[in-house]
């Protein structure tokens, strides 16, 4: 469960890196970790303790797709759309899914259950399709197996 | 029977994916149940991921495979009595007899499936760190001479030679110098990276303790992608247990060799597992990729000498230096020495790693090994070296892998990453796939590739839609000219192969239609 946003706990997570720019794309994953996004406040905060613009820090959180700026689902489904996982139906098994969750791709359903995101491999290439769910892998997943692996709502 | 039985269960991505845990789980419950104990241990994998989850039990010394099993196999391997090797309808028998397994030329992955991926004990005692060993007792120089002698050349994909990097590191002056290990493994097609850091952390460890010694660096990182969490969770035990027992840290085992490593995880870019701008992601910047020259090796990290390798580049040295330069080069073909990880993936009945030396062909490693198409249906098209590798029709097959043969072709072999498509891929749709992945995924920083990539999408839409079709096939020809030529690095520069290679071995799927068929779900 994602954390409210406290300050204080902010700057000890900050600090744990030693507050290095250097460790900033680290500092970033362990604030989603936390936080599950990277919020605005956390952005200032970050640009202030590592001593760097605003401008800095935005820049590489809109670089990298693990860096969201806003909330995600409760769970996060990813589905692989890289080849191997094409030669094995993903584009059937996405289209699939985007009807069985009922939100496109890089959509969350509007109970804030389910993200749907792809997500370009997972290194399970020779089992697939591969689906992320939360942090978990699982392969060769047709669409019966991606209706079971789905988290069941309101839980 | 003495003690309790050894039964190894991998904790590896692709056999938990198949549910690994739930059948170590079921598999301690019933031993527990059955008041048997037992010595369960979550090993790697060999790599045959087809047949995974693979149990082992060790029988009167002797490893005995069970696989794919799956939870609900377990009450029933209890009753065949598989703890003592008893008959049961998944048995593999004696796991080296496997021929999959059997007929490789395991070098770098030795060890992979084979111990506890983070017990010390096993590791020294399937010959780790002797290849450290060897090395302080060559010196820096004769280590160097080692590498070069091997031929061993970067295993990520853009074959350098090993040794002249290390060299030039070594030979550049300055107060710090650092090993930066790569890995981002991001192509599709290709996890033996994530294999041997979850399979055997130790021997990447030992890769770049000795690439450290050689060239005089004090610092280590490693760029793991977050894709692979728990590759990051092993490996940081890994290096955990190395510090604790001396393997890490300063004057390592007396040798006076200062030295440790850092996991970096990257955050979900492509590009990032380009080398200058891993290094930029290293740095805690965005991943946009520099100018080369300088080349890293000279100013890299920080703006200091920098050994940036691959994990099996790194992780290949120690097996190097530990036999001999001689017996890694006499393996392979041509200036394509020693052994590559290939990987097989897609559509592929047994789809896994197969270490081999070069120059085996691509129809040994699809049909013996891979045993053809998991649909069974005929095999159409073969994509080589990752989302920037060309395709191959299955006319190629005989085509021998090794990095010249394959050039030749127009192709690469890049990190080994070997993916099968049955007939019902449509390679328009490949080819759009490779300008529209460069399109999502470019830094930005050149035009050919941000704006290329672009622009690539809607020429083929045109060319399928059948617009003007002679003058856009023109322009796409044109345009991926322009991205060879112009790009600064591999991601524009090489997003061209699979859509040129489409185009000529594949002219048929461009025509009118094909991509509409597609969309609506009907194929050919």
């Amino acid at each position: 469960m994602p954390k409210t946003y406290d300050r204080t706990i902010a700057t000890e997570i900050i600090n744990s890196f030693g507050a290095k720019p250097e460790m900033l794309v680290q500092i970033l994953h362990a604030f989603v970790d936390r936080y599950s996004y990277i919020s605005e406040t956390a952005m200032r905060q970050i640009a202030d303790e590592l001593n760097i613009s605003r401008a800095d820090v935005h820049g590489v959180v809109n670089f990298y797709h693990d860096f969201r700026t806003t909330p995600p689902g409760r769970h996060v489904l990813r589905i692989c759309q890289a080849e191997a996982c094409q030669s094995m139906g993903s584009r059937e098994l996405t289209a699939h899914a985007e009807q069985a969750v009922g939100v496109k791709l890089n959509g969350t359903t509007p109970d804030g259950e389910i993200t749907l995101e792809p997500v370009y491999c997972l290194g399970n290439c020779a089992c697939s399709p591969a689906v992320m769910v939360d942090n978990r892998v699982y392969g060769r997943v047709d669409k019966n197996k991606f209706d079971r692996l789905l988290p069941r709502r309101g839980h | 029977m003495h003690g309790p039985a050894r039964v190894f269960v991998p904790r590896e991505t692709s056999a938990v994916s198949l549910g690994a845990d739930e059948v170590a789980a079921e598999i301690y419950a019933s031993a527990v149940a059955r008041q048997g104990d037992i010595d369960l241990t979550r090993n790697g994998s060999w790599g045959m991921s087809w047949l995974e989850p693979l149990v082992e039990v060790v029988v009167d010394g002797e490893r005995i495979a069970y696989g794919p099993v799956g939870p609900d196999d377990v009450p029933g391997l209890f009753e065949a009595g598989f703890l003592s090797g008893g008959d049961h309808p998944l048995k593999l028998g004696h796991t080296f007899d496997i021929p999959y397994l059997r007929n490789q030329d395991r070098w770098t992955f030795r060890r992979c499936g084979l111990i506890d991926p983070l017990s010390i004990d096993e590791y020294r005692a399937h010959g780790g760190f002797a290849g450290l060993q060897t090395a302080f007792r060559l010196g820096p120089v004769g280590v160097l001479k080692e590498v070069h002698a091997s031929g061993l050349r970067g295993r990520g994909g853009a074959a350098f030679p090993t040794g002249i990097k290390w060299q030039t590191v070594a030979d550049a002056v300055a107060d710090r110098k650092y090993i930066a290990c790569n890995a981002d493994e991001g192509d599709s097609g290709t996890f033996s990276d994530r294999l041997l850091m979850e399979g055997d952390p130790f021997t990447l460890i030992e890769g770049m303790l000795i690439a450290a010694y050689a060239v005089g660096a004090s610092r280590g990182y490693v760029y793991l992608r977050s894709e692979y969490p728990l590759a990051h969770s092993i490996f940081t035990k890994a290096l955990a247990a190395a510090r604790e027992n001396g393997w890490l840290g300063s004057n390592i085992q007396g040798s006076g060799l200062d030295f440790d490593i850092e996991l970096h995880l990257g955050a979900g870019s492509y590009v990032c597992g380009e080398e200058t701008a891993m290094l930029e992601s290293l740095e805690g910047k965005a991943g946009l990729i520099r100018y080369k020259p300088p080349l890293p090796a000279l100013e890299g990290l920080f703006g200091k000498p920098t050994v940036v390798n691959n994990v099996v580049t790194l992780a290949s040295v120690p097996e190097i230096l530990a036999q001999g330069s001689e017996a890694y080069a006499a393996l392979g073909v041509g200036r394509s020495k020693g052994t590559l990880a290939f990987q097989l993936a897609g559509n592929i009945r047994q789809g896994g790693l197969v270490e081999k030396a070069f120059g085996v062909s691509l129809r040994e490693l699809i049909e013996d090994w891979g045993g053809g198409t998991f649909s069974g249906r005929p095999l159409r098209a073969v994509q080589i070296g990752g989302p920037l590798g060309s395709y191959f029709p299955a006319q190629l097959l005989d085509t021998p892998l090794d990095y010249e043969a394959l050039a030749e072709l127009g192709g690469l072999i890049g990190h080994g990453g070997i993916v099968v498509f049955d007939d019902r891929v449509d390679m328009a749709q490949q080819a759009r796939f490779a300008m529209e992945f460069c399109a999502i995924e470019s830094c930005g920083k050149c035009t050919p590739c941000r704006i290329g990539s672009v622009r690539g999408v809607e020429v083929i839409d045109r060319i399928v839609a059948n617009e003007n079709r002679a003058a856009n096939l023109a322009l796409l020809q044109e345009l991926c000219d322009t991205m060879v030529d112009g790009s600064l690095c591999a991601m524009g520069g090489m997003t061209p192969f699979p859509v040129q290679s489409a185009l000529k071995h594949f002219p048929t799927d461009f025509e009118e239609s094909s991509l509409v068929q597609t969309q609506t779900g009907v194929s050919k």
